[in-house]
């Protein structure tokens, strides 16, 4: 089974879920946790866990090859990233707008464009006894976050069997990063905090699951502030609330130290125990 | 004229709430731009009236046209994204997986692939509560947020300012280091990194502050929920003070955020512990430090 765990807005406590969640899990069976918010991953914070294995990951740019050139133009012309530029009797190319799609490369006539890897990011796989946790990293500078996102669950897929639990900690918002890892999974948590920012962030995330068509529930987290209107939207819209986390500063001094809270916390267990019983009875209902 | 973007690297520490104090405070001599256009939520605070709003168009789509497809299978060969598959005997596109490269349209040998201009959203240009203009934008569901719609917000804000003789634009910025960032980032006059003492939010300021010192930028920086963790706090100020960046200064965590937020306002719009007066003090820091 898969699950992302997302959200519209960000700092709503996406992170804090996955690594509780996924530590908590892993007290009784194998889980692996992989942070997929590869611009700011943040849950390696909190997993003490010993390396593994670690490797560069690099997407393929094409690079110019002056000697063979005959300057016909043709790659400026195809490239719709405006990755490749002609500027007199040089051929510039911006690895960084870059998509990879080969385009300018393979249709040049004199083979002056050659497809070449560049870093992108590092990927790193670590353990501690049943929790398997793989993060991935963007370079700085790097503005694509999709082909990163793609080969983490690549190689999650080729390391890890099917019947082990996987859960995706998701970058914030509803674009392209997080359609890309929340497209495959089973299913889809939203963290949200009951706030009018909240609420509006969440409205736009539920759209995009319905969209997706992709089953969902919704975790409030920093439950008591703000007011009800989260709670009275889900009721509207039949979306099963899943769970709540106090809103309690000793949770907010715990993960600013960069330590799990559900051991600290009783609350946060009990939250914790129901999210795992509404998972365990839809995997029982057919999700795989 | 003067552009002050305020980002945070990290979701959650802050951000909007203090960047629309600042534009409430400011006040007529500001142009506000919600560059976080995955998850604007800057016009829940300054009630904009969405008086003017246009379609935004960014970005390709492939489209095979059954009648003229022979099913040569040329397009999904190239395709690099996967995003041609045969469906009952048909080539067609899945538009979740196309980048829009435009590649199979340009090999097709029949002609059949159409590129389609995507909405990616729309961008408003509104009166808001305080007088002025915001340039904002709603991204459509799932859309490739590449930074173009980003660039449209600022541009606007910008042409607007100048037109109107405006001191200030302030832009609300997008979390991460990707591509909206970026955007956010370009032709910025100053930076206001808004942070929070966790190992979260020393973490992202970090990452974030790498790009905006790749790109020669002057920055500050406030600690949000400064006491929440005094240690990582003052791990911070060190690294700001390492950096030569800004500490304009450290905000209590307080709950009167959530609840001036609740009330549709900025904080600065009732004085609560102090924290006005906090804010209106780091407004003005900032306007010395760019002027």
């Amino acid at each position: 089974m898969k699950i992302a765990i997302a959200s519209g807005k960000g700092g709503t406590g996406k992170t804090t879920l996955s690594v509780n969640l996924s530590a908590y899990l892993a007290e009784n069976e194998e889980v692996v946790l992989s942070d997929l918010d590869v611009e700011e991953p943040n849950s390696g914070l909190f997993i003490k866990a010993q390396l593994l294995h670690e490797e560069e990951k690099y997407k393929m740019v094409p690079e110019w090859k002056e000697d063979q050139c005959t300057l016909c133009g043709i790659c400026q012309e195809v490239c719709n990233f405006h990755a490749v530029i002609q500027l007199g009797d040089m051929i510039m190319v911006f690895p960084e707008l870059c998509h990879g799609c080969y385009a300018c490369s393979e249709l040049c006539p004199a083979d002056t464009l050659p497809m070449v890897p560049k870093k992108m990011g590092m990927l790193k796989h670590l353990r501690n006894d049943k929790l398997s946790f793989i993060e991935s990293r963007l370079d700085i500078g790097e503005e694509q976050a999709v082909p990163l996102i793609k080969q983490s669950q690549e190689y999650v897929e080729e390391h890890f069997s099917d019947d082990i639990l996987r859960i995706y900690d998701s970058p914030p918002g509803t674009s392209c990063p997080v359609i890309e890892v929340t497209r495959d999974v089973d299913f889809v948590i939203l963290v949200t905090e009951p706030t009018p920012f909240g609420l509006h962030d969440l409205k736009i995330a539920v759209e995009t699951m319905k969209e997706l068509k992709k089953p969902f529930g919704v975790v409030v987290n920093r439950h008591g502030i703000g007011n009800d209107g989260v709670l009275r939207y889900c009721e509207g819209e039949g979306i099963p609330v899943l769970a709540k986390i106090p809103n309690d500063r000793k949770i907010a001094e715990l993960y600013s130290e960069g330590k799990l809270v559900y051991n600290e916390v009783p609350e946060v267990k009990q939250e914790l125990d129901k999210i795992i019983t509404y998972l365990s009875t839809l995997k029982q209902g057919g999700v795989q | 004229m003067k552009e002050i973007v305020v980002i945070s690297g990290k979701g959650g520490t802050g951000k909007t709430s203090i960047t629309a104090s600042f534009a409430y405070l400011g006040g007529a001599d500001v142009v506000v731009a919600d560059c976080d256009v995955d998850a604007a939520d800057m016009h829940l605070l300054l009630q904009p009236d969405f008086a003017r709003g246009e379609d935004f168009y960014s970005g390709e789509l492939a489209k095979i046209h059954p009648d003229k497809c022979t099913q040569c299978g040329k397009c999904a060969e190239i395709c690099r994204f996967d995003a041609i598959s045969v469906v009952d005997g048909l080539h067609i596109v899945d538009p979740l997986s196309c980048e829009g490269c435009g590649y199979c349209a340009r090999i097709c040998p029949t002609d059949a692939i159409e590129n389609l201009s995507m909405n990616v959203g729309k961008w408003y240009i509104s009166k808001i509560k305080t007088g002025s203009i915001m340039v904002h934008a709603k991204l459509g569901i799932g859309a490739d947020n590449s930074g173009k719609l980003v660039a449209k917000v600022k541009n606007e804000a910008k042409r607007l300012a100048e037109e109107t003789n405006k001191e200030y634009i302030i832009v609300d910025g997008s979390p991460g280091i990707g591509c909206p960032v970026v955007s956010s980032l370009s032709g910025a006059s100053f930076v206001v990194l808004v942070t929070e003492p966790s190992v979260s939010g020393l973490h992202d300021l970090k990452r974030v502050y790498e790009l905006v010192h790749k790109f020669n930028l002057k920055a500050g920086c406030i600690i949000n929920k400064s006491d929440i963790n005094e240690k990582v706090s003052e791990e911070i100020e060190a690294f700001l003070r390492e950096e030569n960046i800004l500490h304009i200064t450290n905000l209590p965590y307080d709950e009167q955020f959530t609840i001036a937020m609740t009330n549709g306002q900025t904080i600065v719009e009732s004085d609560s512990n102090g924290l006005k007066q906090k804010i209106a003090d780091s407004w003005d820091k900032i306007k010395q430090t760019i002027n």
